[in-house]
């Protein structure tokens, strides 16, 4: 796929509080399959960072390898961008977060990428609680080497080629909630509406973020007997509620039914509003979430929408007592305790 | 019956059994003769595993000043029972062997060629003390204070020795002095004339400092500001990080707020580790992880990495005995080809290779400079030897007026006024470094994408061959300029007519020096040359064509050493012999004279005679 972008826009295009326009938030040109689920998720994070106003040098870009993890060049040119190796996108951002805790981190992830052979890093930067957003573009199969099965993809389900998945699927929001994730979602890329606001809040939460988007594969993966066709997930869908991210500025007016209506102020004082479907879901209780998800499986169906909210777990650098200043900041200063300090020690060896 | 008799010069040799508090003694005995103002060497041969199994310490004690190991023990402090048969056997003959005699030593102990000095250990204990574990931790004392009038180690300096390392634990001074004196009055009762090794205070050790090199590479660190490590524990390497965040809790704390200006994480494994490094160098902090072998096996793909998408990282290797998990405890210098190419395609990366803890205090701040300037990883080979054991070397030194060299990095200011495109990987000044930008440093300029897949000029993924071979050549260019940058070698020439070198680098290199000397004394000229670097520096080649033979001396069975001097600089296999030692124990001057005698006598190459010399 390959065209030339307009360099025109429309004159009156909508600005953020920065007076950035989307453009601003726009990235080079994607060379995905026409289609491609990953596309949308892109658009959305895309949206997102744009109508939170915020500073586009100010985010980092993680990723890792696959078809997903090309994504980060395709949106957001004015960040920096760092497209690691396979499955190790948790560790170059626990590092790149430890220098400068001030800067938003996005990562974005396949389910190869994470669930195979970045599972174990996967499962450890959840347990540091790194302060990211951790998206995966989870489609079941590994698109980049044509359509083998991933071990995301639900056992029963078959790709392109036709032979039903045996093995178990690994449940990525299970797995973080059990992990201690803070904040747990999940959505499907065909869902803009459910998607902006959850990448909204994500951003905002402190600490580890997780929103797996089921992303189709139109290429390998969209057939009848996929469980993560287009068709397949739109009718199997089933969301948790409707959901809001009210910004801090502002003013909560609308006035909802209690008991079907929940709001989780976030760390940053911005807050979720969430409008139930169900009444049995707790958000605020891991049990709850796995409950739900469980429940839904058993019917067949994919729940997605919030799926956990804890936004008062401490994150890695209050785990570690780091300093507020970025250490990338600290000067020689600050640092180096200088010859008298190695005088003292020197003599301490001797 | 003949006597090993010196004055400041003999090994003593501990067997003790792991985990029963013999290390803490048995490094007050070091001490003690270090601060006796008397060079020394003590080593720790330990086993892999924290409780029951055998483990040793070895001094030496070297008037002259020769700090690698000997080899031979004159005097066998026997505690061990597993292993008290080979411990026996291994006295030289006149040496002395110590033993508890609360028990009487079985006949089979039978050698008519050196003097046993009993020290009822345990029965002193038990009528001393009636804890168990003081029972077990005094015995240690105890055999220290016999060695303090056998060996004629002045009393006070142990008292002292007491007092500090006790420093806020006052209770325990006056027992472990009082135990100290148990053993002293013990020996000199029942064996006054026995000993004839002893110890004269000297004054050698004048800005002399004994530590481990792992303290020196973490203080290092400390003082090249590196804020961030990543790390996974094995052995040998774990102490640097544990000296590191040791020395931050004490120097890097914000004393205004309590909070830490460093970050400190255990990883999940040592490729984590090394992601974690390149994060957050990346990210414009200085950032390091400490491993070994089996680390650097894993870390290969992230080194690839970062040579081809440019990203500085400090990597520690405290090398140990390989392969695989080989035996965790012993030495080894067998990472050179590892961490030289390591990772798949072209690679090859910079390596310093330290031989004393001052060097690795130097080498680490160094590898931080480098690492950011090159903006390619830096390897700094250490080992278990050099790492683990207290070392004697020359005190640490900070000069006050050096500032960070942070390398090619725009700021705010330059990229705002940027007259031309700025492209990461342009090489503006020829050196084959471009300039990089830190995320977050400006609202619209600067932004790239890193990126471990082929990459042109602006850092836009390219399928390009041609603008893949350009990168790849500016990447050999910027080796280039690595080698003008790296430190040079310590050349050491005995005699300029001499066509024959040694070649050695890191803990090879006190035994080397040793062995030049020795064989200077047989009027054997050979000149020596202490590598620091790889890249190698025009020195060494230099050196190389100067003479005939060259020694590569190193640890390890495959002169990995020789084999990437023989592909880098493209020398004739012939023209280096290896002298390799690669049992896991520490080389020895003796055995480096041996094999090269042995080659010189064999291949009857004449080397200079010194006759007409001074």
């Amino acid at each position: 796929m390959s065209f030339i972008r307009p360099n025109i826009r429309h004159p009156q295009l909508a600005v953020n509080d920065l007076g950035y326009t989307r453009a601003n938030y726009e990235g080079a040109l994607s060379t995905l399959c026409a289609g491609c689920g990953h596309d949308s998720i892109s658009a959305a994070i895309l949206q997102s960072c744009f109508e939170l106003s915020i500073e586009p040098h100010k985010v980092a870009k993680m990723s890792g390898i696959g078809c997903s993890s090309k994504t980060p060049a395709y949106f957001l040119g004015n960040s920096h961008g760092f497209n690691s190796v396979h499955g190790r996108m948790p560790s170059v951002a626990t590092g790149a977060n430890l220098a400068n805790r001030d800067l938003v981190y996005i990562g974005v992830s396949g389910d190869g990428d994470t669930a195979s052979i970045g599972m174990g890093q996967f499962a450890h930067v959840v347990r540091r609680n790194l302060n990211m957003v951790y998206i995966v573009m989870n489609n079941g199969c590994y698109g980049l080497t044509k359509g083998q099965d991933s071990a995301t993809a639900d056992r029963g389900s078959a790709s392109k080629k036709g032979i039903p998945n045996p093995y178990s699927s690994i449940d990525l929001c299970e797995t973080a909630i059990q992990l201690g994730a803070g904040f747990v979602a999940r959505s499907f890329s065909g869902d803009k509406e459910q998607l902006i606001p959850l990448i909204k809040a994500a951003v905002s939460h402190r600490g580890f973020a997780l929103i797996d988007v089921v992303s189709p594969c139109v290429t390998f993966n969209n057939t009848a007997n996929s469980t993560k066709s287009y068709d397949h997930v739109r009718e199997h869908m089933n969301a948790t509620g409707t959901f809001d991210f009210v910004p801090l500025k502002e003013e909560i007016t609308t006035e909802y039914e209690p008991g079907q209506t929940e709001e989780i102020t976030l760390h940053d004082g911005s807050a979720v509003r969430l409008h139930k479907a169900t009444e049995s879901l707790d958000f605020s209780s891991r049990r709850s979430a796995m409950n739900e998800i469980e429940k839904h499986k058993e019917k067949g169906e994919v729940l997605t929408g919030l799926l956990y909210l804890n936004p008062q777990t401490p994150d890695t650098h209050e785990l570690l007592g780091t300093t507020t200043t970025p250490l990338n900041q600290l000067d020689k200063d600050k640092l180096c305790p200088g010859s008298k300090t190695l005088d003292a020690i020197n003599d301490s060896f001797r | 019956m003949h006597k090993i008799a010196a004055v400041n010069d003999f090994v003593i040799k501990f067997a003790n059994i792991n985990g029963t508090g013999s290390a803490s003694a048995n490094n007050m005995f070091a001490k003690s003769i270090f601060r006796s103002g008397v060079p020394v060497t003590p080593k720790n041969i330990f086993p892999s595993n924290i409780q029951g199994l055998p483990t040793w310490y070895e001094v030496r004690v070297s008037e002259k000043g020769y700090l690698g190991r000997r080899g031979g023990v004159d005097f066998m402090v026997a505690t061990n029972g597993q292993t008290m048969m080979q411990d026996f056997q291994e006295v030289l003959p006149g040496g002395y062997f110590l033993y508890d005699n609360s028990k009487p030593l079985a006949p089979k102990y039978k050698r008519d060629d050196i003097h046993l000095i009993g020290i009822p250990l345990t029965d002193i204990c038990i009528q001393e003390y009636t804890d168990p574990r003081q029972r077990q931790l005094f015995k240690n004392i105890i055999y220290v204070g016999a060695l303090s009038y056998l060996l004629n180690i002045e009393f006070e300096v142990f008292a002292e020795l007491v007092q500090d390392q006790f420093k806020g634990k006052e209770k325990l001074i006056t027992p472990n002095i009082h135990a100290l004196e148990l053993g002293y009055r013990y020996a000199k009762e029942y064996y006054a004339e026995t000993c004839q090794l002893k110890i004269e205070r000297r004054d050698l050790n004048q800005g002399k400092i004994l530590v481990d090199g792992n303290t020196g590479t973490a203080l290092g660190a400390i003082y090249a500001g590196a804020t961030v490590a990543g790390w996974y524990p094995i052995t040998p390497s774990t102490s640097v990080v544990d000296a590191f965040e040791k020395y931050c809790k004490r120097l890097r704390v914000d004393p205004a707020n309590g909070m830490n200006n460093f970050a400190i994480v255990q990883a999940e494994d040592e490729l984590a580790a090394m992601g974690m490094v390149l994060g957050a160098s990346w990210n414009g902090a200085r950032a390091f992880t400490a491993t070994s072998g089996p680390g650097v096996s894993l870390m290969a793909e992230f080194l690839g990495l970062a040579y081809f998408a440019e990203i500085p990282g400090v990597l520690v290797d405290v090398q140990r005995t390989g392969p695989s998990t080989g035996m965790p405890t012993r030495t080894q210098q067998s990472d050179i080809m590892a961490a030289a190419y390591a990772s798949h395609g072209d690679t090859k990366h910079v390596c310093l290779y330290p031989a004393n803890p001052k060097e690795c205090f130097d080498m680490s701040f160094n590898a931080f400079e480098l690492t950011e300037y090159l903006q390619t990883p830096v390897i700094i080979l250490s080992d278990l030897d050099l790492g683990m054991n207290d070392n004697m070397c020359d005190a640490f030194e900070w000069n006050d007026e050096i500032d960070y060299n942070r390398g090619k990095v725009l700021s705010t200011d330059e990229l705002e006024n940027l007259k031309e495109r700025w492209g990461r990987y342009l090489d503006v000044d020829g050196e084959g470094i471009g300039y990089r930008t830190i995320p977050g440093t400006h609202p619209t300029k600067g932004s790239y994408f890193t990126r471990g897949s082929s990459h042109d000029e602006y850092a836009a993924y390219t399928e390009s061959s041609e603008a893949y071979v350009r990168s790849m050549q500016r990447l050999e260019k910027k080796w280039d300029t690595a080698k003008t940058l790296v430190p040079k070698p310590n050349i050491r020439i005995e005699n300029k007519q001499s066509k024959v070198g040694a070649i050695f680098f890191g803990t090879s290199t006190d035994a080397a020096h040793e062995a030049i000397d020795l064989m200077q004394q047989q009027n054997v000229s050979v000149n020596g040359l202490q590598i620091k670097a790889f890249p190698f520096t025009a020195e060494v080649e230099a050196f190389i064509a100067q003479h005939d033979t060259i020694f590569v001396i190193e640890q390890n069975r495959d002169g990995q050493m020789k084999t990437l001097l023989v592909n880098e600089l493209q020398l004739d296999p012939a023209r280096l012999t290896s002298v390799l030692n690669y049992d896991g124990m520490p080389i020895t001057a003796t055995y480096i004279v041996e094999q090269i005698e042995a080659t010189i006598n064999q291949n009857k190459v004449t080397p200079l005679q010194q006759a007409d010399r001074g």
